[in-house]
């Protein structure tokens, strides 16, 4: 790991503002993903602003009937919130069948939304990667590429976004607050949060630089039957091959948000409109621009089928 | 080079460290507390599992200089040998290990897992989030699915925590 100081922020402006003045610095928050990368030295920040003191661990009802969850708040607890279990039990469902009792103890709900993709030709440091070394190349296009994306990828990257919670968060169409350093405050919708590879994949958000994530609202409970289904290689503490959140009303109408096929939590808005059709009807739209590789082909049908028994289990 | 202190077992230590210790360096290399082990280094097999403030994590993925004031609890302050913890007497009774590497992990976080069944935490193969946790077998399993045990003792370290939590319950 590379030596970096270290401060305790005390306020998420400070946070903020010493995060744009400090060169090469980051956030830590759990720390579980972080401190992960700057042991293989991917990640190799010269300074940390640690935010953990900053108050933002509470989860709190907003005006609208909604759900305001701060940014340090615990996966942990975020999971065992007794409104997120009774109104948002997709949420719940994700955060439970992601990492282990003791890493959603650490992690955080803004940490999660940011931790990085676990393609391995990103983690080892011999091979060439656009997102860890831009312009190096991509080992996993023509490398092994099981895990990769299947849609929404580019020529210089295929990584998939990791987090269970972030799919959850899009079927529930949460936004995400943040501070600049410059001490203005913004809302971003989680469509617009993660970004698609395009030639950049080292840019993985829309935050700006030093911007500091404060909180993530949840619009006002929306009801129907909510379930996350997630497909991976051992029952536990695994990451996704395939995931798949919905919620599903009683009239057939719902939401369907995707993990592990793409650098985002994949939700196509249009494609709900053919939920009535089916999960085939559902997963063709959804998948209408897929570019699958031999490896991860089995993603499409496997994203069918599942979906297919979240229906089922919705009751649609 | 930062300062930070912490409770140990019940014990206040000052320490100056390098920033990049991490928790688990500092209890074994600094404290020489070395029950807790170093399996993976990156959150990927429990064996490093510690208490702090009374919930289970991962101390090779926790930086030491961002504990401050924390208490915590390694294997060495749940029981001694001449006073065993419920837990540790439990997996020397039903055979919890083979090399031993991975127990001091399975064992904190058995303790951990049994405080949040007890607290109604659910899991992810709890049928119903909105009724209380039942600690089946099933349970059990997915919840210590943390803690990797690499001689594959995972049957008699279900039997050692399910005879402790029947006891409890
Ligand atoms: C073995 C293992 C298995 C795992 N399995 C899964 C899994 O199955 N599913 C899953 O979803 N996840 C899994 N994870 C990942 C885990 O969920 C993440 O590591 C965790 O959510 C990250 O949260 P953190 O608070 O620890 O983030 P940190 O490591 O502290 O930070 C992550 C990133 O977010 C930035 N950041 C943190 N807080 C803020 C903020 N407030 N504003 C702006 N930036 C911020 C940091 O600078 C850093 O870049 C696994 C991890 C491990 C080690
Ligand atoms: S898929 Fe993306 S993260 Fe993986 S090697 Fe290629 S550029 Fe790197
Ligand atoms: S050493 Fe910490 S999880 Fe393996
Ligand atoms: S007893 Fe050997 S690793 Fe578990």
């Amino acid at each position: 790991m590379r030596s970096f100081s270290y401060e305790r922020a005390t306020s998420p402006g400070a946070a903020a503002a010493a995060a744009a003045t400090t060169a090469n610095a980051k956030f830590i928050a759990g720390g579980t993903n972080l401190l992960d990368l700057m042991k293989l030295e991917i990640e190799t920040p010269a300074h940390l602003i640690d935010v953990n003191d900053l108050a933002l661990d509470r989860i709190d009802e907003t005006a609208d009937g909604g759900l305001r969850i701060g940014a340090l708040v615990r996966n942990t607890d975020l999971a065992a919130d007794r409104r997120v279990r009774r109104d948002y039990g997709v949420l719940s469902r994700a955060l439970l069948a992601g990492a282990s009792g003791q890493l959603r103890n650490k992690a955080t709900t803004a940490g999660n939304l940011l931790q990085r993709t676990r393609c391995p030709y990103f983690y080892d440091t011999n091979l060439p990667c656009n997102k860890r070394k831009p312009g190096s190349g991509c080992a996993a296009i023509g490398g092994f590429s099981r895990q990769h994306a299947v849609v929404g990828v580019s020529d210089a990257c295929i990584a998939t976004h990791p987090s269970d919670m972030a799919v959850a968060m899009r079927a529930l169409d949460a936004v995400v607050e943040t501070v600049r350093p410059d001490g203005t405050t913004r809302n971003i919708p989680i469509a617009e949060l993660h970004r698609l590879p395009s030639d950049s994949p080292e840019i993985e958000t829309t935050l700006q630089p030093g911007e500091l994530i404060t909180a993530v609202t949840l619009p006002k409970p929306i009801g129907g039957t909510q379930v996350y289904r997630k497909v991976r290689d051992r029952a536990s503490y695994a990451f996704a091959l395939v995931s798949v959140a919905a919620i599903v009303q009683r009239d057939g109408s719902g939401r369907v948000a995707l993990g592990g096929v793409a650098h985002k939590p994949w939700r196509v808005e249009a494609a709900e409109a053919e939920l009535p059709g089916g999960a085939k009807a559902v997963t063709a739209r959804l998948f209408a621009d897929a570019k699958q590789t031999r490896d991860n082909a089995y993603k499409l049908p496997l994203a069918e089928r599942t979906l297919a028994a979240v229906l089922r289990e919705g009751g649609a | 080079m930062a300062k930070v202190s912490f409770d140990v077992n019940g014990e206040t230590h000052q320490f100056e460290l390098d920033t990049r210790t991490t928790l688990l360096d500092a209890l074994r290399e600094h404290l020489h507390l070395t029950g807790t082990k170093k399996g993976c280094d990156h959150g990927q097999c429990g064996a490093c599992t510690v208490i702090v403030d009374g919930r289970r994590i991962n101390s090779c993925l926790t930086l030491a200089v961002m504990h401050q004031g924390d208490e915590i609890t390694t294997i060495e302050g749940l029981g001694t040998p001449d006073a065993l913890h419920p837990l540790q007497a439990a997996f020397v009774e039903h055979d919890g290990y083979q090399c031993g590497y991975c127990t001091p992990g399975q064992i904190c976080s058995a303790v951990a897992v049994l405080a949040e069944v007890k607290a109604g935490i659910p899991s992810h193969v709890t049928t119903d989030l909105n009724a209380p946790v039942r600690l089946t077998n099933a349970e059990l399993r997915e919840r210590m699915s943390g803690n990797i045990c690499r001689c594959g003792a995972y049957s008699n370290i279900a039997e050692a925590i399910s005879a402790v939590a029947g006891r409890s319950a």
